[in-house]
């Protein structure tokens, strides 16, 4: 990418090595660097991640029959509150842009850091008292909460559980993003290094930078509509109650004002990392370079418009209906453009299926179907039959799950060597993706027909005839849970046993490549300069050389 | 919220590399500032959609205000947005103590504004015009939610009121302190365009609640 070799002086010491003013505990606790704070999210990420997959395992274990098999139905409410609201705002809301934004963003652009480093840190902070708050408030007030992750008044504004401090746990976790959103957008605008323009940034950075719009635009709507119902709680300020004059519906538009474009937020950068991974392993530039980076942006704006498509069947007008109907399928338009042009990309490259790449071989497969059956509820005829069944709770664990989850995965792999300095056992992260991937469609598959059938969600029992669509799922979740366990372990392994990693061992373009694995604490030795776009090979016969020695690790 | 990288970047990269992006840092704020837009955006849509609803119950409800207190509020937001402007002026022309007296100005009057406030809210409250009051609750419904959101949105933008107010206070001490100099006022505009901010939010609140009837 850059002319000349850039990369650091092998002998630096790494970011995990260089020992600042602090040392230990408070040299990572206290840190301005973003490759340690992505670390830091990395961590308290994976944890949360793990005890919302263990709330799903449990939900799944009491559908395993109907009636009651191992918890009672409020039981099952809070449990199902709790893994939603875990994975939505503390997983798959953030993921990616905290952890692999901060850590990759600013060497992708040629910086030494993001530009408010203390900003980054606090954001890190608030995203850990915000997941203090939620855990601190399982055990406090009236109880775990129970209204599902959406916090619908009036049920969120009468139940007696203990609502208002999860929803501040929320609040403050908005505000995290929110900073996360400011901080990119300005480090993207000011830190560039020479040469680098826009159009010569990798696509990862132009997903995040689409994202960080999106939060900065859209997080305060929710952060406000969250505090509206703590207030309510608290005071009686009657802005939703009914009985007050309020209007529930009010609700729900603010609410999904927000939460349809953070769907986006999800997934945008997670589309940024599928086309730097698939430049990577074909070998080849992008196709269609221009058009991927502006659909990011397309698909952030449009996805403001679509929102009410979550209450088709709330009661809004009909004409309000048929338009934002009309508007969820445009959303389709940029998110074709991307497909296409990554299909474009495959073709005739010398495909190298490696890890990551499966992941995403498997991540556009998933996604498709998540899309596709987007279309199914955005239709307004069919929503009225699917709504609140099962079919949605497919829908959006296929987008969701199959979209960011799977892509998550697939950028552990793919930056593990650079972050870590170490590789993993390519075969057995191939193996423990196949396993995921079967275990993935034989939990969420059935679901489509269940919900199709009539199996309405959020019900903790269900009439016998459901009962087979149930049991193939729950066996589905072990073998799902099976796979990130063999996943992870095989990570972790690396981590300690890995053979250590070169500077770059997949061959790719990129500059974050181009230093140390791990990097040194400020990136770069000296600052690089640009000349071409991000894809463009001009070193590959080295680096294929490298690919080589790898492969006999 | 924002602040220049040049002590940062001894603080992370010991090595050295100062950097500072006083552009840089003026974006984060306008981008802060933005985000502060919507969340009262959100308020506002509420409100238009309520008045739509109420239309007549909004009427009623608003005439229990006070213009007057209003009014005197608005012009004591104006007048501190206007010192907060002297004062960046008076320190890029190295007057650090002029600076400070403007400074001083701005505390006053966001003091005065939340004193005026306060006692505008207890003697609502002392009607029993508060939610669940006795007097609110015998109201219609619409007038039940003005004053929801009365209540709301003035007290989010008090709340805002003490965060300026504090954020001045901040850069007085850095000031004080000859950190922030007139070649050097970064700080300084961020929190003057946070103050100008506060005070754009309350000139959209006094008419809403106060004027149209
Ligand atoms: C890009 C990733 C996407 C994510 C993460 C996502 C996520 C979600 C979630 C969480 C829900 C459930 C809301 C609830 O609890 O009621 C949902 C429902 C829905 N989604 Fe998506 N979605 C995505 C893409 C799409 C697309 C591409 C479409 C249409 C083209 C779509 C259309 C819908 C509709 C219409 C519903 C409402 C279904 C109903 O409640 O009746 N979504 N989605
Ligand atoms: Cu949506």
């Amino acid at each position: 990418m850059a002319n000349g070799t850039i990369a650091g002086n092998p002998a630096e010491v790494s970011f995990y090595e260089y020992d600042g003013k602090r040392k230990g505990i408070a040299g990572w606790l206290l840190t301005l660097d973003h490759k340690r704070i992505g670390i830091l999210y990395l961590i308290s990420m994976l944890s949360f991640f793990a005890v919302a997959v263990t709330l799903g395992f449990l939900m799944r274990l009491e559908m395993l029959s109907p009636g009651e098999t191992i918890m009672k139905a409020q039981t099952y409410n809070s449990i199902f509150t709790l893994h939603g609201v875990i994975m939505v705002f503390l997983f798959i809301i953030p993921g990616i842009p905290a952890v692999f934004g901060n850590f990759i963003m600013p060497i992708q652009i040629g910086a030494k850091d993001v530009i408010f480093p203390r900003l980054n840190l606090m954001s890190w902070y608030l995203y850990i008292i915000g997941g203090a708050i939620a855990i601190v408030s399982l055990f406090t007030g009236g109880g775990i909460m129970d209204t599902g992750w959406t916090f619908y008044a009036p049920y969120s504004l009468r139940s007696t559980a203990n609502i208002s401090l999860s929803v501040f746990a929320a609040f403050v976790l908005g505000f995290s993003s929110i900073l996360t959103g400011l901080n990119f957008v300005t480090t993207i605008h000011r830190m560039r290094c020479p040469g680098m323009t826009f159009f010569r940034m990798p696509l990862f950075c132009w997903g995040l930078y689409s994202t960080a719009w999106i939060q900065i635009l859209a997080t305060p709507v929710i952060g406000i509509t969250l505090l509206l119902i703590i207030l309510e709680r608290f005071f009686g300020i009657g802005v939703f109650d009914p009985n007050k004059g309020g209007d529930p519906l009010l609700y729900q538009h603010l609410f999904w004002i927000y939460s349809h474009p953070a769907v986006y937020i999800m997934i945008l950068p997670a589309m940024g990392v599928v086309s730097d991974i698939i430049a990577t392993f074909t070998k080849k530039d992008i196709f269609g370079y221009v058009p991927i980076a502006l659909s990011s942006l397309a698909i952030a704006f449009v996805g403001y418009l679509v929102w009410g498509h979550h209450m088709f069947t709330s009661g809004m007008s009909d004409t309000a209906r048929v338009i934002f109907s009309f508007l969820t399928f445009l959303v389709a338009i940029p998110t074709g453009v991307k497909v296409f042009n990554w299909t474009a990309s495959l073709y005739k490259g010398s495909i190298d299926m490696r890890a990551p790449m499966l992941y995403v071989m498997a991540f556009i497969v998933v996604f498709s179907i998540g899309g596709l059956t987007g279309l199914v509820l955005g239709t307004l005829d069919t929503d009225i039959h699917l709504t609140d069944t099962y079919f949605v709770v497919a829908h959006f664990h296929y987008v969701m799950f199959g979209g960011m989850g799977l892509l998550f995965f697939a950028s552990l792999h793919y930056w593990f060597p650079k972050m870590f300095g170490r590789m993993y056992n390519e075969k057995t992260a191939k193996v423990a993706c196949w396993v995921f991937v079967v275990g993935f469609n034989t939990l969420y598959f059935p679901m489509f027909i269940m919900g199709y059938l009539g199996m309405p969600r959020r019900y903790y029992d269900y009439l016998p005839e459901f009962q087979i669509w149930h049991v193939i799922a729950t066996v589905g979740s072990w073998i799902m849970i099976t796979g990130m366990i063999i996943m992870f372990v095989n990570l972790i392994r690396g981590l300690y046993k890995g053979a250590i990693a070169p500077e770059n061992p997949w061959g790719s373009t990129t500059l974050e490549w181009k230093v140390p694995s791990p990097p040194p604490l400020e990136n770069f030795d000296e600052i690089p300069v640009v000349t071409h776009g991000p894809y463009h090979r001009d070193w590959e016969d080295d680096s294929l050389e490298v690919v080589k020695e790898v492969k006999k690790h | 919220m924002s602040h220049n990288s040049e002590t940062l970047a001894h603080e992370v990269h010991e090595g050295g590399h100062a950097h500072r992006d006083d552009v840089g840092s003026k974006m984060g704020i306008w981008l802060f500032l933005f985000t502060e837009l919507l969340l009262f955006g959100g308020m506002f849509i509420l409100y238009a959609s309520y008045r739509y609803i109420y239309p007549n119950d909004f009427k009623a409800a608003a005439l229990e205000l006070d213009p007057i207190l209003g009014a005197v509020n608005t012009v004591i937001l104006l007048t501190s947005s206007l010192t907060v402007v002297l004062g960046i002026v008076a320190l890029t022309k190295n007057n650090a103590k002029l600076c400070m007296t403007y400074l001083w100005i701005t505390q006053v009057c966001g003091l005065a504004f939340l004193v005026n406030k306060y006692f505008e809210w207890t003697h609502k409250i002392h009607l029993g015009i508060y939610p669940n009051g006795p007097a609110l609750d015998d109201m219609a419904q619409g007038e039940r939610v003005f004053f929801g959101l009365y209540y709301t949105m003035t007290g989010l933008h008090g709340l805002h009121v003490i965060v300026g107010m504090a954020f001045i206070g901040f850069v007085m001490w850095f000031i004080h302190k000859k950190y922030i100099t007139s070649t050097n006022l970064q700080k300084l505009e961020n929190s003057g365009l946070y103050w100008h901010l506060v005070d754009i939010i309350w000139i959209f609140l006094f008419p809403l609640f106060y004027l149209i009837h």
